[in-house]
C-alpha cells in the first residue's frame, strides 16, 4: 500500500494506449480497487484494442471480450455460470465499456442486466465520444464539442445536444451509482469498492480525458479532469438506495470557460455558446443539489 | 414440440438462456418448467434480446459451464453478430433454431431463410426431420461440440411449427443412459478463473487473424468424422440413428433419380418416393442433415450413379439460387453426368404438397435441367 492504494499492478504497463490516456490510468486504479479475484468482461473500444494485441495482454486477471454492445450481457452469463459453479461469492465481476458502448450501443444490454439484478459492477469510462474509431459523436459527447461526425462548421457549431444523463438513468433502475474521476484516485477506488459490495448491478461512471479526442497535450489529462470538477462539469456524486449524495464539492468554483478554452474540440465556441454551457451546468448542479437536499428517492 | 427441452438433455453445470420468440417458445417454456420444478439443475437467464442471449451464452460457456439457448428467425438474425464471436472463441454452445421466415413482410411460418443466412458463421448446422430426431440430435450436438478436436458451436435446426408446435410421441431416454453417452462437461481449455488468468477474445491483427480462421476451417473438416461417430455411438447406445449423421439416403438402392432436401419436408418426400416406387419408378431421397460442414464426399458417393437430382430449397439467396442447390452443384461439379434441377418451395410456410415433390422428380427425369423453378 502506498497512500492506502494497493501496489498490485493487475493491469500491466507496456500496453499501446496514447501517452497520457485517461482511461488507461483509470483502469489501473479500478483494478487496484477490485483486486486479483476479479473477472473482467470488456466491450469493444480503445481499452480492448490497446490492451490485448494478440499474443500480448495487459490483463493479470481473467478477461473476456465479446463485442461492442455486450459487456453487460457477457458479464450476465459469467455471473450465472459462477453461481452454477458455486464460486459467486469468491469473485468480483466487472464489466467495462466506453461511453459509446454504454450510453448508446450497449444501453439495452446494460438496462437488461440491471433489471435482472446480476451481481456485477459496470464501469463506464467516459471520454465523451467514440474515440477508438476516430472521435465520432456519442450520447455522452458534450454540447458544442467538435467531433468527426459533429464538426464545428460555419452553420452548425459541433454537437447540438447536451449529454445523456446516464448516471441518473442507471439510478432509476435502482442500482448503486457513483460518478468518479481519474483525477481523484482515492475517491475512485473507494467508490469502486463500495459498488462491488452492493447487491445486484452497480454502475460507476469514470471521467477519463482523451488526449487526441479532446485536442489537449499529453500532460494535461489529469489537469483537464480536475478542471472539469472545479467547473462542476462533472459532478462527483453517488446514488445509494435511490438517494443522491454529492460526495465532493469544489472548494473554489471556476467558470466553464476555464475548462472549455484549453481543449481544441471547444475552440470554436462563441460567448453565447459558452454562456449556454454555463447555464446548463448550473441547472444540472442545482438539480443534483435539490435531490440531495430533499432526499427525494430516484428509485 | 416437447422434446428438445427434455430434462435429460443438458446434463450438468448448465446455464440456460431464454428469450421467447413465437416458434421457439415451447422449448424455452418447457425448460423453465423443468428448472422451476427442480427437475433440471440449471440457472436460467431471461435476457432482454437474442443478441444478449448469445452474449450471455458466450460469457457463461467461457466461464466453464454447458449452455443452451433456442431462437428463431428475427431472433437469429439479431444475434447474427454474436454467432461469429461464439465460434471464433471456439465455445461449444448448443442452440435449437426453430426455422422460420424472415421479415419483410413479417411472417411467422416455416422456411430455412434464417439459419441458411447464418451458414457462414462457423457453426455446425444439423437439420432434423422429426421431433425424435430433434431430441436425439441435441444430445449428439453436445458430444460433437465439446469434442476436444472440434470445439465448435452447434445449431440444431428444426422446422418452425411443423416440428416446434406439433405433439407427437417421443422416446425420452433415461438420464443415466444420456449421462453415459454424454459425460460430465469438463472444459478443455482454460476458462475464466482468477486462479489462472487468461485473456479471451483479444485483437487479432492481420498477422494472426487468418491463422485463426484456418484453424476453424480445419476443425469444421474434422467435425465430419466427429458427427459420424456421435451418430454411430448414439445408435449403439439408444438403437436409433439418422443415416450416417451427415446424410440419410432413403430408398437410394438402385435409384436413378433422387430428391435432395433438408428438414421435415423429407417426411413428405419419403411418402412420395414410396408411391413412385410402387409405380416402378427408380427414385429415392437424399436427406441432407449436415449443411455445415457440408458433406461433399458423402454426397458425391451417394449421387454417383444417378441420372438426375431434384434439389428443393426452402430458402433462396436472392439474386442467386437456392443455397442447397448451389452447394449440390458445387459438390458434384466435374463428378459425372448427373443432371441437377433446383426448386424453390415452402417459403414463409407455403405448403409443399406431394404433387410439388412429384413435379420436381418428374422434371428431374426429363433431360433438361431447371435452375430455379418455384413450386407454388
Amino acid at each position: 500500500m502506498i497512500n492506502n492504494i494497493p501496489t498490485d499492478e493487475l493491469f500491466a504497463s507496456g500496453h499501446r494506449a496514447c501517452a497520457g490516456c485517461g482511461q488507461a490510468l483509470a483502469v489501473r486504479l479500478v483494478m487496484k480497487a477490485a483486486g486479483k479475484n476479479t473477472i473482467v468482461a470488456n466491450a469493444t473500444g480503445c481499452l480492448e484494442v490497446f490492451s490485448t494485441p494478440y499474443p500480448e495482454t495487459s490483463w493479470r486477471v481473467p478477461w473476456i471480450h465479446g463485442a461492442f454492445e455486450t459487456a453487460a450481457s457477457v458479464a450476465s452469463g459469467v455471473d450465472k455460470a459462477l453461481v452454477k459453479q458455486k464460486k459467486r461469492k469468491k469473485v468480483n465481476l466487472l464489466a467495462f465499456g466506453g461511453d459509446g458502448g454504454t450510453f448508446d450501443i450497449g444501453f439495452q444490454a446494460l438496462s437488461g442486466a440491471a433489471e435482472r439484478g446480476h451481481k456485477l459492477t459496470y464501469v463506464c469510462f467516459d471520454n465523451g465520444a467514440y474515440m477508438n474509431t476516430g472521435i465520432q459523436r456519442s450520447g455522452a459527447t458534450p454540447k458544442y464539442a467538435a467531433t468527426t461526425t459533429s464538426p464545428a462548421g460555419k452553420k452548425i457549431h459541433g454537437k447540438t445536444e447536451f449529454k445523456k444523463p446516464m448516471p441518473l438513468i442507471m439510478a432509476a433502475h435502482g442500482c448503486y451509482v457513483a460518478t468518479a474521476s481519474v483525477a481523484f484516485p482515492h475517491d475512485l477506488i473507494k467508490k469502486v469498492q463500495k459498488a462491488l459490495k452492493h447487491k445486484g448491478l452497480s454502475y460507476v461512471q469514470v471521467f477519463s480525458p482523451c488526449i487526441p479526442g479532446w485536442g489537449i497535450p499529453s500532460n494535461m489529462s489529469i489537469e483537464s479532469a480536475k478542471l472539469a470538477f472545479k467547473t462542476k462539469i462533472t459532478p462527483l456524486f453517488e446514488v445509494e438506495n435511490g438517494i443522491v449524495t454529492i460526495t465532493n464539492r469544489p472548494s473554489k468554483e471556476l467558470p466553464v470557460e476555464e475548462y472549455l478554452s484549453r481543449q481544441k474540440r471547444f475552440k470554436h465556441l462563441s460567448q453565447k455558446e459558452i454562456d449556454d454551457v454555463q447555464s446548463h451546468v448550473d441547472t444540472e448542479w442545482e438539480k443534483l443539489a435539490h435531490l440531495e437536499e430533499t432526499k427525494v428517492r430516484i428509485s | 414440440m416437447q422434446t428438445v427441452s427434455s430434462r435429460d438433455v443438458p446434463n450438468n453445470t448448465t446455464v440456460e438462456i431464454r428469450l421467447t420468440f413465437s416458434v421457439d417458445t415451447h422449448i424455452v417454456e418447457r425448460i423453465a418448467d423443468f428448472v422451476n420444478d427442480g427437475i433440471l439443475d440449471a440457472e436460467l437467464i431471461d435476457v432482454e434480446s437474442e443478441h444478449s442471449a448469445m452474449s450471455a451464452c458466450i460469457g457463461a460457456q467461457a466461464t466453464g459451464v454447458r449452455t443452451f439457448t433456442a431462437t428463431a428467425s428475427q431472433g437469429l438474425a439479431l444475434m447474427h453478430e454474436m454467432l461469429f464471436v461464439a465460434s471464433g472463441m471456439r465455445l461449444p454452445i448448443v442452440m435449437a433454431v426453430a426455422n422460420r421466415a424472415l421479415s419483410a413482410p413479417i411472417n411467422i411460418w416455416n422456411d430455412h431463410s434464417d439459419s441458411v443466412a447464418a451458414r457462414d458463421s462457423g457453426w455446425i448446422q444439423l437439420y432434423v426431420e422429426s421431433s425424435q430426431e430433434a431430441l436425439d440430435t441435441v444430445i449428439q450436438a453436445y458430444r460433437i461440440a465439446e469434442n476436444k478436436d472440434i470445439l465448435m458451436p452447434v445449431m440444431v435446426c428444426l422446422d418452425g411449427f411443423t416440428l416446434s408446435h406439433v405433439w407427437e410421441p417421443v422416446d425420452i431416454p433415461t438420464k443415466a443412459k444420456v449421462n453415459q453417452y454424454l459425460p460430465k462437461y469438463k472444459p478443455v481449455h482454460a476458462f475464466l478463473d482468477p486462479r489462472k488468468p487468461i485473456t479471451q477474445g483479444p485483437v487479432g491483427f492481420p498477422d494472426s487473424y487468418m491463422g485463426f480462421k484456418r484453424m476453424q476451417q480445419e476443425a469444421m473438416k474434422r467435425s465430419i468424422k466427429a458427427i459420424e461417430k456421435a451418430n454411430s455411438d448414439f445408435r449403439k447406445k439408444f438403437r436409433r440413428s439418422y443415416g450416417n449423421g451427415l446424410i440419410e439416403p432413403y430408398k437410394m438402392q438402385g435409384a436413378q433419380y433422387a430428391v435432395v432436401a433438408m428438414g421435415s419436408l423429407c417426411g413428405t418426400i419419403k411418402h412420395v418416393v414410396d408411391e413412385m416406387r410402387k409405380e416402378g419408378k427408380k427414385v429415392g431421397l437424399l436427406k441432407i442433415k449436415a449443411f455445415r460442414p457440408f458433406p461433399t464426399e458423402h454426397i458425391q458417393k451417394a449421387a454417383k450413379n444417378l441420372k438426375g437430382l431434384a434439389v428443393i430449397d426452402k430458402e433462396i439467396s436472392l439474386g442467386s439460387d437456392g443455397a442447397l442447390f448451389t452447394e449440390i452443384r458445387s459438390a458434384l461439379s466435374g463428378q459425372g453426368k448427373t443432371r441437377i434441377s433446383g426448386f424453390i418451395a415452402g417459403l414463409g410456410g407455403k405448403d409443399v404438397t406431394p404433387d410439388h415433390i412429384r413435379k420436381s422428380i418428374e422434371t428431374a427425369m426429363k433431360s433438361k435441367e431447371t435452375k430455379e423453378e418455384w413450386l407454388q
